[in-house]
C-alpha cells in the first residue's frame, strides 16, 4: 500500500480507488421491485389468511424474510464473493454461523429449561421415577 | 411507569440534593479527596497555562499513539478506583466475624462489588487492551493511522463517558447493587427502583458504542492498511489476537447492548421481557448476557496472548516457534468461544444433554491455549532468554495462567461445577486467568512498548518490585479463596459466622495489600523513569533488538510513523530488515498526507454522557435536548470539509534528520 492509499483514507471517496462495485440504477430497481414483491407476499398471506393455519403462515413468511435479507444483501450492500478480495464474504459467513449458533443454541437451551424446570414439563429432573 | 412518579419533578426528574450520600461518611472522605486532587489538577493545568495544548494536542487528537495512551492513562485511573473497591472488600470480609457486622452496611457493600467487577471488566482491562491495541497495531503493520481516524477519537470518548458515569454514581445518587451483570429479576425495577441499575445500563450503553466502532476500526484498519508484502500469515501475532479479538467484539458486543436495551424497556417501559411475571423469563436475560460475556473474556486474553508472543519472540532472540499454528490456535478459539456460553449456568437446570454438550466445548477450548503454552516454551527452548521485565511477566503468567486454566476446566465438568458454581472457588478462577493472564500480559506490554512510545525505558528496579509484589500478591490474595470456595462459602457475603474461616480472608487481606505495594511500584517506576529519563532514554528506537516493524522507526514514532512505507518480505519483518542490511533512507522525502485533529469526538461524548445522566435522572426534556444536539452534531459534522493536511516535505526532512542525528550519536 503506498502513500496514495493511505492517503485516501482520509477521503473515502477518491475514484478509482474503491474495489467494490458501487451497482448501477438497474440493479437498485431490480433490488427495490424484488423488496417490494417480498413484503407485499407475506402482507398478503397474512391480511388474506391464506393458511389456516398460524404455524404454517408464520414459516412461510419467514422464508420470504430470508429470502429478503438475500435480496438486499446483494442488491444493496453489492455482496459477491469477489468484492474486497473475499473479506465480505467470509465476514458473512462468518456472522451467519454466529447468528445460527446464537438462535438455536438460545432455542434449544431455553426449551430444555423449560421441560426440565417448569411444573407439567416432560423431564422431571432428578424426581422419583 | 416508574413506581412512585409523585417524587420526580419536571425539572430535575428523580434527582434531588436526597441523591448527594451526605449520610456516607466513607463516600464524602472520598468525595473529598477526590474534589481537592481535581481541584489541584484543574489548577495545575491553569497555572501552567497548558489547558490550550492538552485540548489541541491530546483531546482532539486523531493521532492513533495519543489516543493509545489516553486509553492507558483512563485504564490507570480506573484500576485505582476499582482496586480501591477490592481493598474494601478484603477488609470487610477479613473483619465481619463473630457477630461484626464489619465497616460496610451491606447495601453499600453490594455496590462496592458491582462496582469492582464493572469497573475491572469495563473500564480497566478494556480501555487497556483498546489502548495496546490502538498504538501498536499501525506501527506493526506499517500504517500511518488506522482506517478512520476521526471514529478512534470519538470511540475514546465514548468508554471516557461510560466511565465518568459509573464514578458519577459514587457522588450523585448510587451504583447498581445487583452484581456486575446485574441479572433480573433482582436488576428489575420492583427490586431495584433506585437510579443504580440505570447507572450501570447507561454507563456501559455509552462506553459500548465506543467499543463496537473502535472494533470496526481496528479491524477495517488490519485487514485493508497492511504495508505492501504483508500478507495475512506474515502478520505480527499481536495484529493476528488484535484482529480476532475486534472481530469477537463487533460479532458480540451488539448483543450486549440488545440485552440491556431489553432491560431498559423492562425498567423504562413496563414490558415483561426478563421479568417474573406476564411470561418474562430472567433465565433469557442469562443465557443472552453470557452470549455476549463468554467472548468478552477472550477479547480480553486474546491480545495478551499476542502480547506474550511477541515479547517470548524478542528476549529469546528467535522466531516464535509454530506461528502457524499460534495463528490457527487463535483462529479456533475465536469461534468456540461463541460455544461455551452455557458454563456459567450449568445450575439453571437445561439437563445433561445441554450441560454436557456446553462442557465438552469448554474442555475442548483448553486445547488451542494449551498449545500456545508449549508454543511459548518450545521457543524459550534453546533460546537467548534475557529476563528483562516483560521477559518475567511472560514467565510468571505462564505458571499462573496454566493454574488457573486448570481450575477452569475442573469448573468446565458440570457435576464439579453443581458444587462450585457461585462459590469462591469461581472467584479464584476467573481472578487467576484475568490478573495471571491478562493484567501481567498487559504489564509486560507496558514494560516492552513504553520506550516506544516515550523513547525512554522503564526503571528495572521499581519494576521489579512492582513484578513479585503482584506474582506473590495475587497467589497470597487468590489461593485461600480456592480453599474457601472448595469447603463452600459462596461470593458476595459482606458477613460470616463460622469464626474457623477468618483466617484465610485475613491470609487474603494480605494478599491484597501485597498487590496494592505492586500498583504503588508500578506508579512510582513511572514516575522514576520519567524523572531519569535522560539516563534510561533509547536513541535507536530499538532498544530490545525487536523483530517486528514498530522498531524500525524511532522512539516516539513521529506524526507519520514511517516516513516511507515499509516492504515486507518476511515474517518478523524489521528482523528480516537488519539482517539483510537495511539502509534507512535519508532523503527523497515527499509531503505526507495526514487527517487533521477534531474536537467534535470530545463534543459528542459529552453529549451522550449528558443523554445518559438524564436518562437515568428520568429528567425528560434534558434527555430529548441532548438527543436532538447528538444528532444534530453528528450531522453538523459531516460537513466539516477541512479533515486532513500535508506534512510539508520541509518537516519530515527535519524530523528525519534529527533521527540520523541520533542515530549516528549513539553509534
Amino acid at each position: 500500500m503506498s502513500s496514495e492509499a493511505h492517503a485516501a483514507h482520509g477521503h473515502g471517496h477518491e475514484p478509482g480507488h474503491e474495489e467494490a462495485a458501487h451497482g448501477s440504477m438497474k440493479g437498485y430497481v431490480t433490488g427495490f421491485v424484488l423488496s417490494v414483491i417480498l413484503t407485499a407476499i407475506p402482507f398478503w398471506i397474512v391480511m388474506g389468511d391464506v393458511f389456516r393455519e398460524p404455524a404454517t403462515a408464520a414459516i412461510v413468511v419467514m422464508v420470504f424474510a430470508v429470502a429478503q435479507i438475500v435480496v438486499h444483501m446483494v442488491y444493496f450492500l453489492h455482496m459477491n464473493a469477489k468484492s474486497e478480495g473475499g473479506w465480505t464474504m467470509l465476514a458473512m459467513i462468518f456472522t451467519v454461523v454466529l447468528v445460527i449458533i446464537t438462535l438455536s443454541g438460545s432455542l434449544w437451551v431455553m426449551f430444555h429449561l423449560k421441560s426440565n424446570m417448569m411444573p407439567g414439563g416432560t423431564h422431571t429432573m432428578g424426581a422419583p421415577q | 411507569m416508574t413506581p412512585n412518579p409523585a417524587s420526580e419533578s419536571v425539572l430535575f426528574g428523580k434527582l434531588s440534593l436526597a441523591a448527594i450520600p451526605l449520610h456516607e461518611p466513607i463516600l464524602l472522605a472520598t468525595f473529598a479527596v477526590v474534589a481537592i486532587g481535581g481541584v489541584a489538577v484543574l489548577g495545575a493545568l491553569t497555572y501552567y497555562r497548558v489547558w490550550g495544548w492538552l485540548w489541541r494536542d491530546w483531546l482532539t487528537s486523531i493521532d492513533h499513539k495519543k489516543i493509545g495512551i489516553m486509553y492507558m492513562i483512563l485504564g490507570v485511573i480506573m484500576l485505582l478506583r476499582g482496586f480501591s473497591d477490592a481493598i474494601m472488600m478484603r477488609l470487610q470480609q477479613a473483619i465481619a466475624f463473630g457477630g461484626s457486622e464489619g465497616y460496610l452496611p451491606p447495601h453499600h457493600y453490594d455496590q462496592i462489588f458491582t462496582a469492582h467487577g464493572v469497573i475491572m471488566i469495563f473500564f480497566v482491562a478494556m480501555p487497556f487492551i483498546t489502548g495496546m491495541m490502538n498504538y501498536i497495531v499501525p506501527l506493526q503493520i506499517g500504517a500511518r493511522d488506522v482506517a478512520f481516524p476521526f471514529l478512534n477519537n470519538f470511540s475514546f470518548w465514548m468508554t471516557t463517558g461510560g466511565a465518568v458515569l459509573v464514578m458519577m454514581s459514587l457522588f450523585v445518587g448510587e451504583f447498581a447493587a445487583t452484581g456486575w451483570l446485574a441479572y433480573p429479576p433482582l436488576s428489575g425495577i420492583e427490586s431495584s427502583p433506585t437510579v443504580g441499575v440505570d447507572y450501570y445500563i447507561w454507563a456501559l450503553q455509552v462506553a459500548g458504542v465506543g467499543t463496537l466502532l473502535s472494533g470496526v476500526n481496528l479491524i477495517a484498519t488490519i485487514v485493508k492498511m497492511r504495508a505492501p508484502g504483508m500478507t495475512m500469515m506474515r502478520l505480527p501475532i499481536f495484529v493476528w489476537t488484535a484482529l480476532c479479538s475486534n472481530i469477537l467484539i463487533v460479532a458480540s458486543f451488539p448483543v450486549l447492548t440488545a440485552t440491556l436495551a431489553l432491560l431498559s424497556a423492562d425498567r423504562y417501559l413496563g414490558t415483561a421481557f426478563f421479568t417474573n411475571d406476564f411470561g418474562g423469563s430472567a433465565m433469557m436475560y442469562v443465557n443472552l448476557i453470557w452470549i455476549w460475556g463468554h467472548p468478552e473474556v477472550y477479547i480480553l486474553i486474546l491480545p495478551a496472548f499476542g502480547i506474550f508472543s511477541e515479547v517470548t519472540a524478542t528476549y529469546c532472540g528467535k522466531r516464535l516457534f509454530g506461528y502457524a499454528s499460534m495463528v490457527y490456535a487463535t483462529v479456533v478459539i475465536t469461534i468456540l468461544s461463541y460455544l461455551v456460553w452455557l458454563h456459567h449456568f450449568f445450575t439453571m437446570g437445561s439437563g445433561a444433554s445441554v450441560n454436557s454438550f456446553f462442557g465438552i466445548t469448554t474442555m475442548i477450548i483448553s486445547i488451542p491455549t494449551g498449545a500456545k503454552i508449549f508454543n511459548w516454551l518450545f521457543t524459550m527452548y534453546r533460546g537467548r532468554i534475557r529476563f528483562e521485565l516483560p521477559m518475567m511477566w511472560t514467565v510468571s503468567f505462564m505458571v499462573t495462567f496454566v493454574i488457573g486454566g486448570m481450575t477452569g476446566v475442573l469448573l468446565a465438568v458440570p457435576p464439579a461445577d453443581f458444587v462450585l458454581h457461585n462459590s469462591l472457588f469461581l472467584i479464584a478462577h476467573f481472578h487467576n486467568v484475568i490478573i495471571g493472564g491478562v493484567l501481567f500480559g498487559l504489564f509486560a506490554g507496558i514494560a516492552y512498548w513504553f520506550p516506544k512510545a516515550f523513547g525512554f525505558k522503564l526503571n528495572t528496579f521499581w519494576g521489579t518490585i512492582s513484578f513479585w509484589c503482584w506474582t506473590i500478591g495475587f497467589y497470597v490474595a487468590f489461593m485461600p479463596l480456592y480453599v474457601l470456595g472448595l469447603m463452600g462459602v459462596t461470593r458476595r457475603l459482606s458477613k460470616f459466622d463460622d469464626p474457623s474461616l477468618q483466617i484465610w480472608f485475613v491470609i487474603a487481606a494480605l494478599g491484597a495489600g501485597l498487590i496494592a505495594i505492586g500498583i504503588a511500584s508500578f506508579l512510582i517506576q513511572i514516575y522514576v523513569s520519567f524523572r531519569d529519563r535522560e539516563a534510561l532514554t533509547d536513541t535507536t528506537g530499538d532498544p530490545w533488538d525487536g523483530r517486528t516493524l514498530e522498531w524500525s522507526t524511532s522512539s516516539p514514532p513521529p506524526a507519520y510513523n514511517f516516513a516511507f512505507t515499509p516492504v515486507v518480505h518476511d515474517l518478523d519483518a524489521w528482523h528480516d530488515m537488519k539482517k539483510r542490511g537495511y539502509v534507512r533512507p535519508t532523503d527523497g522525502f515527499i509531503p505526507i498526507h495526514m487527517p487533521k485533529n477534531t474536537g467534535a469526538g470530545v463534543v459528542l461524548a459529552g453529549i451522550s454522557t449528558l443523554l445518559g445522566f438524564a436518562l437515568i435522572w428520568h429528567i425528560w426534556w434534558l434527555a430529548g435536548l441532548s438527543f436532538v444536539a447528538l444528532i444534530a452534531t453528528a450531522i453538523g459534522h459531516t460537513f466539516n470539509y477541512s479533515r486532513d493536511f500535508h506534512i510539508p516535505a520541509s518537516d519530515v526532512v527535519m524530523t528525519e534528520n534529527e533521527r540520523t542525528r541520533l542515530l549516528g550519536a549513539g553509534a
